[in-house]
């Protein structure tokens, strides 16, 4: 192993997005954390393999979502979520993720196809381009697009949002919204 | 949650129909409400930082490897 301190700092600099990523795949922080360690053991012994110059996140990123697809595939069932147990795994943790006014979201986020699931993390909220995710995902950019797409259309059915205004932390805040009225 | 709770100002209720299911598009207040939550919730797990777990881990490999650089030395 061979790894210069700028390396190191762009590694660990990764950390507190892949762990994001990780458990927004996975739904549960422990495997989360561990899918992280893994990623950052293998980039370590890969190293050599990494071109300097280009993104050191999004080259994490592919590791890790390489990683969480050959587990996935060992545990299919284990790692569906259609029952909820993704969102009930978070609230186990009460020193985060279990933010109230994450969890409608975090159980309609379990619903969607992991295909969507991982294109709109990826775009909508670490930040990656169209082209960026493609490379990560290994598809074309317009597949990414539509899966984005999709992902929002399903999310918003799920959470019938219908518009600005019916979009609350939760639904008892909604329901307590309603009816209360608005000014 | 009714529609009898909304406003009934002439053409809003045209407008809320048409933006309700617009034919697979979202408008644009749904998709930034859905980003914007979807934000909320990443940036809460990244702004937990770097655990110790993992900077403790990169320290151990470089203790690791200088230690083997010392005994093959």
């Amino acid at each position: 192993m061979t790894l210069n301190p700028s390396l190191r700092e762009a590694m660990l600099a990764a950390v507190p997005s892949l762990r994001a990523f990780a458990i927004s795949l996975s739904g549960n922080i422990d495997r989360a954390d561990d899918l992280v360690q893994e990623t950052l053991l293998r980039a370590i012994a890969n190293i050599d393999s990494f071109q300097p110059g280009t993104n050191m996140s999004a080259w994490m990123f592919t590791i890790l979502r390489n990683l969480f697809r050959s587990e996935y595939r060992k545990r299919r069932r284990e790692v569906e979520d259609t029952d909820g147990s993704y969102a009930e795994s978070l609230k186990t943790h009460p020193e985060q993720n279990s933010r109230l006014e994450f969890q409608e979201f975090r159980a309609a986020l379990a619903k969607l196809p992991p295909d969507q699931r991982e294109a709109l993390i990826l775009v909508g909220a670490s930040g990656f381009s169209y082209e960026e995710a493609a490379a990560i995902c290994e598809c074309a950019v317009g597949t990414i697009k539509s899966r984005v797409n999709r992902a929002r259309t399903r999310l918003a059915d799920l959470l019938a949002i219908e518009g600005a205004e019916d979009f609350g932390p939760d639904q008892s805040t909604r329901a307590i919204m309603a009816a209360g009225g608005r000014g | 949650m009714t529609d009898d709770d909304k406003p009934n100002r002439p053409g809003q209720m045209q407008t809320e129909l048409t933006q309700r299911k617009p034919r697979g598009r979202l408008g644009r207040d749904v998709q930034s409400k859905i980003g914007q939550q979807l934000r909320a919730m990443y940036d809460d797990v990244v702004n937990a930082g770097v655990p110790d777990r993992f900077s403790e881990l990169l320290r151990q490999l470089d203790e690791q490897k200088a230690k083997d650089k010392g005994s093959n030395a």
